[in-house]
């Protein structure tokens, strides 16, 4: 019952694998002298590089390159992680930075492994595609002179004659999808079968190695056309899809203008729904809904609606919806009553009930620059410690306050840009806790003074905004469908059996006796059970 | 009425561990039963005998050991009263999960709890429906074991109350990408024990003292190795698909289907070292023992992955509801 070993009758039919990879275990050892030669070096690391042994080391290779970027917060994923991290490790930052853990997936030795491993992954499939495209047009093997060294080795007494008892085994053969031969030995002509089945086998597994190249292939090239932009809309605004309109934008490689189709969209309105009535969960946003108008050139406008994962197609590109939050509108007026501010600033969101920071700076109309620090809370509660927090994220009793700074904002010279921050350093409080003014308190609707004359400032309204992903990406589609050929090919290369079967027809005591045995070819569990039920399912037809 | 539905689940639970514990002394004693000599049985193995070359699986008959026409009246009993017990905790435990699900309005596994829940009773179902194509019972008390002790974590560590679904995850990803997930761990952790009693088979062939006596009665390294072999890769099967449809849906929820994020990054690890193990088993030098270790690292990646990262790591991914 044990598998033939290959001293003896080493046919062809039994010997190992020459398709296979160097290295496989099922290859014929092969020991490569590399000749001095220049070529015969090159030679022997080409095989040495395209060898399972290779691929193996490479692939755990890979898997332990991964893991530094899920230790250590990556600039792709987590930027402002990576600037806390530098801080709070000065004297590790350095050298980490140095080595690219920070930006793992795209350093040097991440890229290195995963292209040799590839290199390494079509040197191998190559080949191996070319022996599978012959071993399809190759008849199956010569059956090997003794059977009963093989795999479910088992004989059946037969009454046939030897044309009938071959012709009908081959038929059955057939129906089950085995291709067939029939070959002769040394003392009977055509007296036994050869059958193999199961090339979708290694079909399979090409399928699925050829994809993965295809996803590399596409991710890396795809890629490099793509674009993402990030907005911020305050509802009843607009943006456009052009580089202008989007607070960043992040182009790929092979990025141009022309790739940017015109379109706009503004936000109608913005629509959150909190639980309210599972008391562990008060206040949990369950959905959030942004109804939109979006225009396209020679369209008429379109009402849309665009939803955490459900996102907007539109202009070849699709519009996520990401974040929201308050832009509360401040009007800002100078002593003499003129407006010389009036427009909703969106506050970045801190915690679940949306306590927000919200920096505003006037630089034009005032006898000085001001900026202001504000904190934002929608449902303002006095805290024990005396403060103000927010205790449910919609506008229930919204409070805003305000510390007040003049000085030179640094606008004309490019230091003050980031919207969201306000350098303070070089600026006065003058109104906050460290002056003699207090912080500026506002409802919805309350208008005060600004301190030291400056002239007033008033909540006129409080919008909600949401912050819009868009994307770009042609590799997407591509990507997906390589992805559906590696589970196919997966799925067929490791559940479809590829097995050798033989029917021999020998001359016994009395009458003929056919031998069966099988060869599996990978793994393949079901060969003795198989071979066994092609026996008996002959013996039954010649009964019938 | 949600509140009373989930305090149901959780009784359930905890008589489901209560049961699974015993279940757990019930195999171990049959593990201990087997440890006594037993000359008998021996041979039973060598009916199975594989080839030098025969790595190509070979299994030829259904693993003889344990046949039920076994000798001594007392050994399988242990193992019957540890499989029933095991089924009654599953029920048990299925029910537990069912009604989380039915407490929250939504799949029971949108946290840690949840999913730990859920994911254990997967487990034990691959075991228990695992039994129907191969005898593994002599897994029991590693699987028992392992799903007691996690149970265990989940209830007095993870334990949240039920809450709605952040937006994000309202999606039918949620119920495909996290089910087949588990489905996958279910496989890998059967994988992992055969692959540990394989090391210890293959130590003990090697002549190293291995005193573990009830390894007599259990199947030769080779045959182990098949074994968790094709279990292993019914997992890795759904591994791959849970790694698609993870990038599918988050696609859709954040707009791009990889951005290695911390649970993305470990996902592909995991898928990478059941790729090395993979062809680990299919390179000469490398099958064996040396493959049975990338297999139990795998694993141990897998919960990793599940523990370590959702816990400590910062992330996207950050539903573990503590
Ligand atoms: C990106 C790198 C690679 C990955 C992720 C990968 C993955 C896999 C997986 C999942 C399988 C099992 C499923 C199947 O049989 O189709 C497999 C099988 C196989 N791979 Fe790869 N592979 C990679 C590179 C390579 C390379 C470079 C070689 C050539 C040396 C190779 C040769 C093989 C062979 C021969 C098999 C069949 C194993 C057997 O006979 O059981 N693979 N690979």
């Amino acid at each position: 019952m044990s598998r033939p070993s290959n001293e003896t009758d080493s046919t062809d039919a039994a010997a190992p694998d020459s398709t296979r990879p160097q290295g496989h275990f099922d290859a014929p050892e092969t020991i490569t002298q590399p000749k001095l030669s220049p070529l015969g070096y090159l030679r022997f690391f080409w095989r040495q590089l395209t060898s399972m042994r290779t691929a193996l080391l490479l692939l755990l290779l890979l898997a332990l390159a991964a893991i530094p970027g899920s230790l250590v917060p990556q600039v792709s994923s987590d930027p402002n992680g990576v600037i806390q991290y530098k801080a709070a490790n000065p004297t590790l930052a350095p050298i980490l930075d140095k080595l690219g853990f920070f930006t793992t997936y795209y350093s040097v030795w991440f890229s290195a492994i995963y292209l040799l491993l590839f290199i390494s992954l079509i040197g191998c499939v190559v080949p191996r595609t070319k022996h599978h495209f012959d071993a399809l047009r190759a008849r199956p093997p010569k059956t090997p002179a003794r059977l009963e060294r093989l795999e479910g080795f088992t004989t059946r007494e037969t009454s046939l004659d030897l044309a009938t008892a071959i012709g009908r085994a081959r038929a059955l053969l057939r129906t089950l999808g085995y291709r067939t031969e029939i070959y002769s030995s040394t003392d009977t002509v055509g007296d036994s079968v050869s059958a193999e089945r199961g090339y979708l086998r290694e079909t399979g597994n090409l399928v699925f190695h050829v994809a993965l190249i295809g996803v590399l292939i596409t991710v890396g090239i795809g890629g490099g056309f793509g674009y993402t932009g990030q907005r911020v809309v305050v509802e009843g605004y607009a943006f456009n899809n052009s580089l202008a309109s989007y607070d960043s934008f992040n182009p790929g490689r092979f990025f141009t203008d022309a790739a940017l189709e015109p379109y706009s969209i503004a936000l109608d309105k913005f629509t959150p729904v909190y639980e309210e009535s599972n008391h562990n969960a008060i206040g949990q946003a369950i959905d959030y809904t942004a109804a939109v108008t979006t225009t396209q050139r020679g369209q008429a406008p379109q009402q849309q609606t665009i939803k955490v994962n459900s996102p907007l197609d539109i202009g070849g590109t699709q519009v996520f919806l990401l974040g929201n939050g308050y832009a509360p509108t401040l009007t800002v007026r100078d002593p003499s009553g003129t407006v010389v501010f009036s427009q909703p600033t969106a506050c970045l969101p801190q915690d679940a009930n949306l306590s927000s920071i919200c920096v505003i700076k006037v630089p034009d109309g005032l006898s000085k620059q001001i900026g202001m620090l504000g904190f934002f809370y929608p449902s303002a509660v006095n805290t024990t410690k005396g403060g103000l927090a927010s205790n449910y994220p919609d506008l229930i009793n919204p409070i805003l306050t305000l510390n007040v700074y003049t000085g030179d904002l640094g606008l004309d010279n490019g230091v003050g840009s980031n919207a969201y921050a306000l350098n303070t350093d070089s600026l006065t409080q003058v109104a906050g806790i460290d002056s003699v003014t207090k912080a500026i308190r506002l409802g919805p609707g309350d208008k005060v003074d600004l301190p030291n004359g400056l002239g007033s400032i008033e909540l006129t309204a409080i919008p909600r905004f949401a912050s819009f992903d868009v994307h770009h990406d042609p590799s997407q589609l591509w990507v997906l469908i390589f992805a559906v050929f590696i589970v196919a090919g997966l799925v067929t290369s490791l559940f479809i059996p590829r097995r050798r079967v033989w029917m021999k027809a020998v001359t016994g005591e009395s009458g003929l006796v056919l031998e069966y045995a099988g060869l599996s070819r990978g793994d393949d569990p079901g060969l003795v059970a198989a071979v066994a039920e092609i026996a008996d399912r002959q013996s039954q037809q010649a009964k019938a | 009425m949600t509140d009373t539905l989930a305090s149901y689940s959780l009784l359930a639970v905890y008589s489901a561990m209560a049961i699974y514990a015993g279940a757990f002394i019930m195999f171990t004693l049959d593990l201990a039963r087997r440890s006594a000599p037993a000359p008998a049985r021996l041979g039973a193995s060598s009916v199975v005998s594989l080839g030098a070359r025969g790595g190509s699986t070979t299994l030829l008959e259904r693993l003889a050991t344990d046949a039920p026409s076994d000798s001594q009246p007392k050994g399988p009993r242990y193992l019957r009263v540890a499989m029933a017990l095991t089924v009654v905790a599953w029920v048990l435990h299925v029910s537990g999960a069912v009604l989380r699900g039915v407490a929250a309005g939504r799949v029971p596994w949108a946290n840690m709890f949840e999913f730990t829940l859920t994911a254990t009773a997967i487990i034990i179902g691959v075991f228990l429906a695992v039994q129907f194509w191969q005898d593994l019972r002599f897994l029991g008390a590693f699987v028992s074991g392992f799903v007691l002790l996690a149970l265990g974590i989940a209830a007095t560590n993870f334990y949240v109350d039920v809450v709605p679904l952040p937006p994000a995850l309202q999606s039918a990803w949620l119920v495909i990408h996290v089910f087949v997930a588990s489905l996958g761990t279910g496989f890998f952790a059967l994988g992992a024990a055969l692959s540990v009693m394989q090391l210890l088979q293959a130590r003990r062939a090697v002549g190293k003292a291995v005193r573990l006596r009830f390894l007599d009665t259990l199947p030769a390294a080779d045959q182990l190795e098949n074994l968790a072999y094709r279990v292993i890769v019914v997992g890795f099967v759904f591994w791959t698909f849970t790694l698609i449809a993870g990038a599918i849906w988050a696609a859709h929820a954040w707009g791009r289907y990889w951005g290695w994020d911390t649970k993305e990054v470990w996902t592909f690890i995991i898928w990478t070292i059941f790729a090395g193990y993979i062809h680990a088993r299919a390179t000469r030098g490398w099958r064996g023992s040396r493959s049975a270790t990338l297999a139990i690292i795998g694993f141990g990646a897998v919960v990793f992955n599940f523990t370590i990262v959702n816990l400590f790591f910062k992330g996207l991914h950050a539903y573990s509801g503590l």
